[in-house]
C-alpha cells in the first residue's frame, strides 16, 4: 500500500534500544544503522528495496513469503533479511543470480495460483504482489495459471466499509498479525494447512459476525485486493494526500486524507501521528460518510416561532437577523441576558472566536462548553491539587507503565486506538486494575486479564479510592520521600491521618461498595509497589456528584506513592472529544480566559482588554445548568449554540426543553437539524472537519493540524462564519486564515506563546506548555515540580449521592459509550456504522431480568424520578444484579430522560452515572418518545422540500 | 425535580458538605470563595435577596456554612452590577 510515497521499512524499529550503531556492507555501500535492526530495514533506509510480501513495519518480522532472501559473506544458504539482524562488518548481497532464480520461484507459486484480473482489479496500481512479480522479473509460470484452491471463492461483502475477497489472497498472515499485534483484538487467524490455508475471521464467519472490530488494519496491511476499501473499489486510487486530524475522539489520531480531486477516497491513519502510530477505529478510518449524507443543511434558515417549517435565507439576511436579535434582547432584558456554547468538536481557532465574540461582542462571560458535562471536574480537580487542568502525560507513556489502572473508563470502546497500545503493554506483561461497576471488554479479552477486577457500586468512588489511600498509607507504602519534596508535608499529613481512619478501611467500606476487602487492598498494594503506576480514568469517575473529589483522589493517590513527573506513571484523564482539551485550553468556561486564567485576575483581563480594545466583565458567567434555570426564570433570553447537542446530551431533558422553549432567540450552528434544533430560531449550518484549516488538542495535550481538503459545501468553515457574525455585530473582525487566530491566542496565552501554525507543520505536533521554556511542547509535566509549587493533598471525605434506590427505584442506571457510535450519534448515525449499533440497549443482569419476567430483546419501560423511556432489553452477566446500563447514541431512546438533576458539587457536571431506576415489561415507545418523535418531525419541515425521514 | 431557587440552595448546601473535613471557619472560607469564582452575579444577588427577605423567593433553608459563607461574600462584595449597560460596540 505504500504507493503514494510514504515508505515502508519492512521491519520495526528495534524494540530495544540501545546506544550502540552497527556498521555493514550492503551491495557495496557501506552503512550503519542501531544495534538490532534488521538487514531488511538497513538496506531500506538506505534506499535499496529488498523484495518482500510478507513484511511491513508495524508488524514483526514474520519470513513466510521467503522472497526477502540475501546472501551474506561467511554464511551459507540464502537468509531472510526481515528475520536476521545486523552485525558489526557484515557484507550483504541483495541482488545475485541465485536469489533471482530463488524469488522468481516464488513468485511463480503465487501467481500459478491467483486470479489474473489485474487490470480490472480494485488494487491495479497498488498491489505489491504486482510490484514484486516485476520486480524478480516474472516472465512465466511453469505451472500454468489455472490453480486448484484459491480461485472462484465468494467475496464476503458483509462489512459496510470493507470487501475480503479470499481468491486474492497470498497468506502472507500481515492481516492476521495486524489484528493480533496493532488491534490486539485476535479475530483472525490462518485456517487449515499447506494450499488449504485460508484467512478466517473468527470461527470461520463473515466478517461483519465476527469479532472484528472493523479498525481496517487489515486493509491497510493487505498487500494485494484481498482486503480492500469499498470506497476504492467504487472510485480508484487516490492522486494525493493530506495529512489531517480525526474529528471523533480524544485520542486524536492523524490520517492522511488520500483524494482524487476534492473526492475523498480513503483515509488512511499516518505512521507519524504520534498519537496513534499509524493505527486507527472504524469510525476515524471509515465513518466520514456523514459530509455527503441527505440530512446536511446547506443553507442558513430562519423562522419566527420553533412551530413554524424552516426558511432558507441568505447568509446575510441570517445573520443581519440573528445580530438584530440580539441586541434586541440585550436591550431589553440586559448585557447578561444572552450567551454562547463552543463546540468541542470544532477547531481551537473557532472556539477561540467564540467565546471572543460572547466575552467581546456580547459584553459577559456567558459562554461555556460540553466540558461542562464530562470533564470539568477533571479541570477543576488537577487544577487544585497539582495546579493544571489537564492529564500529565503522552499516550507513549503507557508503553512504560507496570501497574496500570484504570477507572471509570471503557478504552477499548471509547479510545480504541489507545485502548490497543495499552493492550500491547499488558500482554507484554504491565499489571491491570480495573474500576468499574461494569465487566467491561479489558477485564477479559484475548491475552489480556485484569489483575484485579473492582466491581463496585456507582456512586461509591470516593469510597474506594479513599480505603486504597487508607491501604497505602496504614501499610507503610506511601513515597515519604517523594512527598516530602515535592508536597506539602503538612497537608499531607492531614490527609494521612484522615484516610487512616478505621471507617475508611476496606472493610469498613466493603457493605456500601460491594468491593470485597482482600480484593482491594490486594489492588492497592499493586499499585503502589507494582514499578510505575499509572492511572486512566473516564467519565466514570467525573459524571458524579463528587466527581471533582474523586479526581482529587486520584491525584492524591499520584503523589502519595510518587506515581508523577516521569514516563510510565502519571494521572490521565481519558477526554472523550477531538477537541474538549482544546475548547477548555480556549476559555469556554464562564469563569476562565484562554489558559485557565480566572476572569477575576486583573492582569490578565487587562491584557485581552488592550488586545480586544473593549473592557471585559470580571464576573463569573453562567455555565450552562444555569443559562437553563436563568431562562425559565425568564432572564436569559439568546443562545449562539456552536457544533452541541444539549437536548440530547445534557441530563434532565424536560428541563433543557423547558429552558430552550423560554428564549426568544437560539442559534443552531451545526451540520444536520439536531435535536436542539427543535427549539431554534436561526440555523446556520456549518462545516465538516474535512472542509476546514485549524488545530484540535487531543487528551495528552497534543496541538495538531487540521488541513482542509475540500471545499466547504455549505459556502464557509466555521470560523468565517462566527467572523460573519461577529461583523454583523459590529465587532470589525479581520482574519484571514485561521494561523492568524492561533497567533492571537499565542500573543495572548502563556502555555501557548511558542504555538504557530508554521510551528505545527515543522514538528508535526506540540503538546502545550510551549513556549520559551519549553519549545518543542512539553510530553511529561510536572518533572521538577508542579504547575502550583508543592502538590496539594485534598482531604475528600466520601458524601453518598442524594439519588437514592429504594422499593420504587430499586436499580441503579449507569451509562456508557460503545465503539462504532460516537456520542449522540450525530455523525455516526449517519454513515454506514449503524450496521453495528442500530438502536441503544438496556444491560440488564439475568437475575433482575428474571425477577421482572423480560427476556431478551423484549422492549421495557425504564423509569425514574425524573421520567420515563422504552427501550429493548439485553440480558448479560456484565453488569452485577442491581446495576442497569445502556448507551446515549440514539435520539429515540431520550436515555436523558430519565438522567436526574443532581451534578457534581464544584462544577455542575451532571451525575449521569447514578441514576435509581424501575425497569418493567412494556408493550414499546413510552407516549413521551413519541410525542418527541412528532415534534421533532415537525420542527425539521423546511419550506420547499419534501418531507423525509430524519435519517 | 427542584425549582429553580431550591436549586440554588441545593447547590449552595452541596459546597459547604464537601468543605465539612476542614474547621469550621475554613470551610466558609472555602465554600464562600468557591462561590464568588464560579456563581454569576445574578444568581449571588437572588440569594442575597432571598436571605434577606427583599426578594420574590421564601427564605431559602440552607445549612449553618453556607449561610455564612453568603454573609461573608455580601460583606465583600463589589456595588451590585449595572443590569442596563449599554452592550459592548466592539
Amino acid at each position: 500500500m505504500a504507493w503514494i510515497g510514504e515508505l515502508d521499512l519492512g521491519t520495526p524499529a528495534p524494540a530495544i534500544v540501545t546506544e550502540k550503531m552497527v556498521a555493514l556492507t550492503i551491495d557495496g555501500l557501506e552503512t550503519r544503522v542501531p544495534e538490532g535492526t534488521s538487514i531488511m530495514r538497513a538496506a531500506a533506509l538506505m534506499g535499496t528495496s529488498i523484495p518482500r510480501l510478507c513484511a511491513s513495519d508495524n508488524l514483526e518480522s514474520f519470513g513466510s513469503c521467503r522472497l526477502c532472501l540475501v546472501e551474506i559473506d561467511g554464511r551459507g544458504g540464502y537468509p531472510a533479511s526481515c528475520t536476521t539482524p545486523v552485525a558489526e562488518g557484515m557484507v550483504v548481497r541483495t541482488q545475485t543470480a541465485k536469489l533471482a532464480s530463488l524469488r522468481r520461484g516464488v513468485m511463480e507459486l503465487y501467481i500459478s495460483d491467483h486470479p489474473l484480473d489485474c487490470l480490472t482489479c480494485a488494487a491495479n496500481g497498488d498491489c505489491e504482489l504486482q510490484d514484486m512479480a516485476g520486480a524478480v522479473g516474472l516472465r512465466d509460470v511453469r505451472y500454468g495459471y489455472d490453480g486448484a484452491t484459491n480461485m472462484g471463492q465468494p467475496k464476503d461483502e458483509s462489512n459496510p466499509y470493507f470487501t475480503f475477497d479470499p481468491s486474492k489472497c497470498i497468506v502472507c498472515s500481515r492481516c492476521v498479525r495486524a489484528c493480533e499485534e496493532v488491534q490486539g483484538t485476535f479475530a483472525l487467524t490462518i485456517q487449515g494447512r499447506g494450499f488449504g490455508s485460508k484467512v478466517a475471521a473468527s470461527q470461520d464467519e463473515d466478517f461483519l459476525t465476527s469479532e472484528c472490530v472493523s479498525c481496517g488494519a487489515c486493509v491497510q496491511a493487505c498487500p494485494t485486493a484481498t482486503l480492500t476499501e469499498k470506497s476504492v473499489i467504487g472510485i480508484g486510487t487516490p492522486d494525493r494526500a493530506i495529512v489531517t486530524t480525526c474529528a471523533y475522539c480524544g485520542v486524536g489520531c492523524t490520517f492522511r486524507a488520500e483524494m482524487r480531486g476534492e473526492e475523498l477516497v480513503r483515509m488512511v491513519p499516518w505512521k507519524e501521528g504520534k498519537a496513534n502510530h499509524g493505527h486507527s477505529c472504524v469510525k476515524g478510518r471509515f465513518a466520514w460518510g456523514y459530509a455527503n449524507h441527505r440530512d446536511r443543511i446547506l443553507s442558513p434558515m430562519i423562522r419566527e416561532r420553533v412551530d413554524q417549517p424552516w426558511r432558507e435565507v441568505s447568509w446575510e439576511e441570517a445573520l443581519t437577523h440573528t445580530a438584530g436579535e440580539f441586541r434586541r434582547i440585550q436591550a431589553k432584558y440586559g448585557t447578561r441576558s444572552i450567551g454562547g456554547i463552543t463546540s468541542s468538536r470544532c477547531t481551537n481557532e473557532e472556539t477561540f472566536l467564540v467565546q471572543k465574540l460572547v466575552r467581546q461582542g456580547f459584553g459577559n462571560n456567558n459562554v461555556d462548553t460540553c466540558a461542562r458535562v464530562c470533564h470539568s471536574p477533571t479541570g477543576y480537580g488537577l487544577k487544585t491539587t497539582f495546579g493544571t487542568s489537564a492529564g500529565t502525560q503522552d499516550f507513549d507513556s503507557v508503553m512504560h507503565a507496570d501497574v496500570i489502572m484504570v477507572i471509570g473508563a471503557n478504552p477499548t470502546d471509547g479510545h480504541p486506538v489507545f485502548g490497543s497500545r495499552m493492550k500491547r503493554r499488558l500482554r507484554q506483561g504491565a499489571k491491570l486494575i480495573v474500576v468499574d461497576p461494569r465487566r467491561i471488554d479489558l477485564v477479559r479479552t484475548p491475552h489480556v486479564a485484569a489483575d484485579h477486577h473492582l466491581p463496585l457500586r456507582p456512586g461509591t468512588n470516593v469510597a474506594v479510592l479513599t480505603a486504597m489511600a487508607h491501604v497505602i498509607v496504614t501499610e507503610g507504602l506511601a513515597d515519604e520521600a517523594f512527598i516530602r519534596e515535592r508536597c506539602d508535608w503538612d497537608e499531607y499529613q492531614d490527609w494521612a491521618a484522615f484516610v487512616s481512619h478505621p471507617d475508611r478501611s476496606p472493610e469498613a467500606i466493603e457493605k456500601l461498595t460491594g468491593v470485597p476487602a482482600a480484593d482491594l487492598r490486594a489492588a492497592a498494594r499493586l499499585y503502589a509497589t507494582g514499578g510505575n503506576g499509572a492511572i486512566y480514568y473516564g467519565l466514570g469517575v467525573t459524571e458524579h456528584s463528587q466527581g471533582s473529589s474523586t479526581v482529587m483522589a486520584i491525584a492524591n493517590l499520584a503523589m502519595a506513592t510518587g506515581n508523577i513527573g516521569r514516563e510510565g506513571v502519571g494521572v490521565n484523564p481519558l477526554r472523550g472529544q477531538n477537541n474538549v482539551q482544546g475548547s477548555c485550553d480556549m476559555g469556554s468556561f464562564p469563569h476562565e480566559y484562554s489558559g485557565y486564567r480566572h476572569v477575576s485576575d486583573e492582569a490578565t483581563r487587562k491584557l485581552f482588554e488592550q488586545d480586544w480594545g473593549v473592557s471585559l466583565d470580571p464576573e463569573p458567567g453562567l455555565r450552562i445548568p444555569n443559562m437553563l434555570d436563568a431562562a425559565t426564570d425568564g432572564e436569559f433570553k439568546g443562545l449562539f449554540i456552536q457544533g452541541e447537542d444539549i437536548l440530547q446530551s445534557d441530563p434532565n431533558t424536560h428541563h433543557v426543553a423547558a429552558g430552550l422553549a423560554a428564549m426568544e432567540c437560539v442559534v443552531v450552528q451545526d451540520l444536520f437539524l439536531n435535536e436542539t434544533a427543535n427549539y431554534a430560531h436561526v440555523f446556520l449550518p456549518g462545516s465538516t472537519f474535512l472542509e476546514k484549516d485549524g488545530t484540535f488538542t487531543n487528551a495528552e495535550r497534543r496541538i495538531q493540524l487540521v488541513r482542509k481538503v475540500m471545499s466547504p459545501k455549505n459556502g464557509y468553515a466555521d470560523w468565517e462564519i462566527v467572523q460573519l457574525l461577529a461583523n454583523a455585530m459590529g465587532l470589525g473582525w479581520a482574519y484571514t486564515h485561521p494561523s492568524q487566530i492561533m497567533d492571537e491566542i499565542a500573543r495572548l496565552t502563556p502555555t501557548f506563546a511558542g504555538v504557530s501554525f508554521e510551528a505545527l507543520d515543522r514538528l508535526g505536533s506540540l503538546q502545550w506548555p510551549a513556549n520559551e521554556a519549553a519549545p518543542e511542547g512539553t510530553p511529561t509535566m510536572h518533572i521538577d515540580h508542579f504547575v502550583r509549587g508543592k502538590g496539594k493533598f485534598v482531604v475528600t471525605d466520601y458524601i453518598a449521592t442524594d439519588e437514592k434506590t429504594g422499593p420504587r427505584f430499586p436499580l441503579l442506571l449507569t451509562t456508557g459509550r460503545i465503539l462504532s457510535q460516537y456520542n449522540v450519534g450525530a455523525q455516526t448515525r449517519r454513515t454506514a456504522n449503524t450496521a453495528w449499533h442500530p438502536e441503544d440497549l438496556l444491560e440488564i443482569h439475568p437475575a433482575d431480568a428474571e425477577d421482572r419476567g423480560i427476556c431478551e430483546g423484549d422492549w421495557v419501560a425504564l423509569r425514574s424520578r425524573a421520567g420515563e423511556t422504552t427501550l429493548r432489553a439485553k440480558v448479560t452477566g456484565r453488569v452485577a444484579p442491581g446495576v442497569v446500563y445502556t448507551t446515549f447514541h440514539h435520539p429515540g431512546t431520550q436515555a436523558n430522560v430519565i438522567t436526574t438533576d443532581y451534578s457534581d458539587w464544584a462544577t455542575n457536571c451532571p451525575e449521569y452515572k447514578v441514576t435509581a431506576v424501575q425497569v418493567s415489561p412494556s408493550n414499546g415507545p413510552s407516549e413521551w418518545q413519541e410525542d418527541y418523535e412528532a415534534q421533532a418531525r415537525r420542527s425539521r419541515r423546511i419550506a420547499g422540500h419534501t418531507l423525509e425521514a430524519a435519517e | 425535580m427542584m425549582s429553580n431557587m431550591e436549586r440554588l440552595a441545593y447547590m449552595a448546601d452541596q459546597i459547604a458538605r464537601n468543605f465539612e473535613t476542614q474547621d469550621a471557619d475554613t470551610a466558609v472560607h472555602a465554600t464562600a470563595e468557591h462561590i464568588r469564582s464560579f456563581w454569576d452575579p445574578r444568581m449571588k444577588e437572588r440569594m442575597f435577596a432571598a436571605l434577606d427577605g427583599s426578594g420574590a423567593d421564601p427564605a431559602p433553608a440552607l445549612g449553618p456554612v453556607a449561610r455564612a459563607a453568603f454573609a461573608l461574600l455580601r460583606e465583600q462584595r463589589r456595588p451590585p452590577p449595572e443590569q442596563a449597560r449599554a452592550p459592548g460596540a466592539g
